[in-house]
């Protein structure tokens, strides 16, 4: 049973901000969509091996070996705001 | 209550958690060098700064070198591995997710063998290790309006390795830190240095009272730069979890950041966000067998670790337990050691001069042995020239000094300063000659019968030939003028 709690508290984590309305629209379609996956609960699975992943593929790996990064400015250009060669954000404090 | 009581009425539980950063060549997921100290930003590529459409692909090596590190942690190597993503958001993660190992880590239930006071040893568990990609770094500015990151170090290879919570007191913590960074030095996967960030710890603390089932409520403590940050705030952690059980209070888990100036630790201020990182596999990595025929290539590998090598050296060089774990400390010490048993076969004298007057120059010119123009032979020929009494204690460390400096030879720099020790009988008859007619009084104190007097003037001979005497001959004429 999904609430309105859940989805406030899951879209706080996301940091996506929802009007009531959309809380609200959004609990029902979770709700169903909870549902649906729920029919798989009702299946035998006991003999299927637990998959994370659907490509038939394994072991993809890379050799240590370097390539060339971007400029410091072309890594800058998509920054909101830059100072002194880094990336300004909001003020983080710890 | 007195504290001794308190310490025995609650016991400590601390487990650690250690961040290494490998020393591959390149980042864990993408080409870009993994290197330290450039200029910010310098470092990046698409997929490091996690733009969209990018894909990660893992870099063999520190799949490698995480193998290295489990096998010598005593570790079970899982057969087969899968990467999650931990979502949460902060400016140093540019995907807002951290590409880690949550249900299928590379390692698990592996331990570490830690030595006690009392020559025992205490088996630490490993509950897990696995490899994860480090986050940017945030350089805090008390006066800017805003918070400046450095992508460089995203995407560096770590291992987190956790212990299980079976560590009682900080200096168990210490000791275990200590024995797994050595053991990490010795794999040669990382350079393990704090003050760089490549080597990081956390801790978690509890207390209970003695013989309880149930671990106490944790405290996380973070923010230690050194082990012995480590252990002052374990040492704090443990008296303020104390106090607060003693006054009947209730500790609260929370996170808390180490003050080095203040020496205590702070509740973080910035707010909670209950750990809910809502971990699910990371779909753009495919998953990964580690086949037996791996494993057991890497375990061949696998050089002689610091604790065989204490008990190797111990056994094979009859060498005390003290100076081999002197000496295990640095893997090229103890081969320079090694090296140098092969031209000379008095080993507790080649320690005495490797622990001692070799450690304190090293030291004062904050080197390492690698620096070190000089070969273990030529050490050897040193100790040789100073056992056959060319030349004594003193001079024998100042020729030290001038092969270090110079990386001439020890002939070379004894002919060149003219250091070789005075051995003419009739030269030293002369010097302690004088030294009789020059100091009645103790000369009569010696026929008295009074041997410390004997000293002084074996003093003032050495001091007349600059050091250059022999004190043990210088001992004897004396006995026999007098
Ligand atoms: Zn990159």
């Amino acid at each position: 049973m999904i609430t309105d709690k859940d989805v406030k508290y899951i879209a706080s984590l996301a940091r996506i901000h929802l009007s009531d309305e959309e809380s609200a629209l959004f609990t029902k379609n979770l709700e169903g969509i909870l549902h649906y996956v729920g029919k798989l609960e009702k299946l035998d699975v006991s003999k299927v091996e637990p998959t994370s992943h659907v490509l038939p593929l394994k072991n993809v790996y890379r050799e240590d070996v370097v390539k060339p990064s971007l400029p410091q400015q072309a890594a800058l250009k998509i920054a909101v705001e830059k100072h002194n060669g880094a990336f300004k954000v909001p003020k983080v404090i710890e | 209550m007195s504290q001794t009581t308190t310490e025995k009425k609650y016991e400590t539980v601390i487990g650690l958690e250690v961040h290494l950063q490998l020393n591959t060549a390149t980042k864990i997921f993408c080409g870009c060098a993994n290197v330290f100290g450039r200029d910010p930003n310098s470092q990046t590529c698409p997929v490091c700064l996690g733009l969209p459409g990018t894909l990660p692909v893992l870099n063999k090596k520190a799949l490698e070198h995480a193998i290295k590190v489990a096998l010598a942690l005593n570790c079970k190597v899982n057969p087969y591995i899968k990467f999650d993503r931990k979502n949460y958001f902060y400016p140093d993660i540019p995907k807002g997710y951290q590409i880690s190992q949550f249900d299928l880590p590379i390692a698990s239930d592996g331990y570490l063998m830690i030595p006690l006071a009392d020559g025992a040893f205490k088996r630490i568990g490993i509950k897990r290790a696995h490899l994860e990609e480090d986050a940017g770094k945030l350089i805090h500015d008390a006066h800017a309006t805003g918070s400046l990151v450095d992508y460089n170090r995203t995407g560096t290879p770590l291992i987190e390795i956790v212990t299980d919570p079976d560590l009682r007191s900080a200096q168990e913590a210490f000791d275990y830190l200590h024995i797994l960074k050595l053991t990490l030095q010795y794999l040669n996967v990382s350079d393990c240095d704090m003050e760089k960030g490549s080597l990081r710890c956390d801790a978690n603390i509890s207390i209970r009272e003695m013989g309880a089932p149930n671990l106490g409520t944790k405290a996380e403590v973070k923010n230690m730069n050194s082990f012995r940050a480590v252990k002052l705030a374990l040492e704090f952690e443990e008296n303020r979890h104390r106090t607060i059980v003693e006054s009947g209070e209730r500790i609260i888990q929370e996170t808390r950041l180490w003050n080095e100036e203040k020496a205590m630790t702070f509740a973080m201020r910035s707010k909670e966000e209950a750990h809910d990182y809502r971990y699910f596999p990371e779909p753009d990595l495919v998953p990964f067998t580690v086949d037996q025929s791996v494993i057991d290539h890497v375990r061949q590998s696998l050089p002689e670790l610091p604790q065989q090598k204490l008990k190797r050296l111990t056994d094979q060089y009859k060498i005390s337990e003290y100076d081999a774990a002197v000496i295990i400390q640095d893997p090229d010490i103890a081969n320079f050691f090694e090296e140098c048993t092969k031209h000379y076969a008095e080993t507790k004298k080649i320690c005495n001069w490797i622990n001692g007057a070799l450690f304190q120059e090293l030291n004062a010119r904050k080197m390492t042995i690698k620096d070190l123009k000089i070969t273990p032979q030529d050490l050897t020929t040193l100790i040789k020239k100073v056992e056959e009494g060319v030349l004594n204690n003193l001079t024998g460390k100042d020729t030290l000094k001038f092969m270090i400096d110079s990386g001439k030879s020890t002939e070379e720099i004894i002919q060149e300063k003219g250091l070789a020790q005075e051995s003419d009988d009739s030269v030293l008859e002369k010097i302690v000659d004088e030294i009789i007619a020059a100091n009645d009084k103790v000369v009569a104190q010696v026929k008295e019968g009074k041997d410390s007097a004997i000293g002084f003037l074996v003093g003032q001979a050495m001091r007349k030939c600059q050091g250059k005497g022999n004190p043990k001959k210088f001992g004897e004429i004396i006995r026999r003028r007098i």
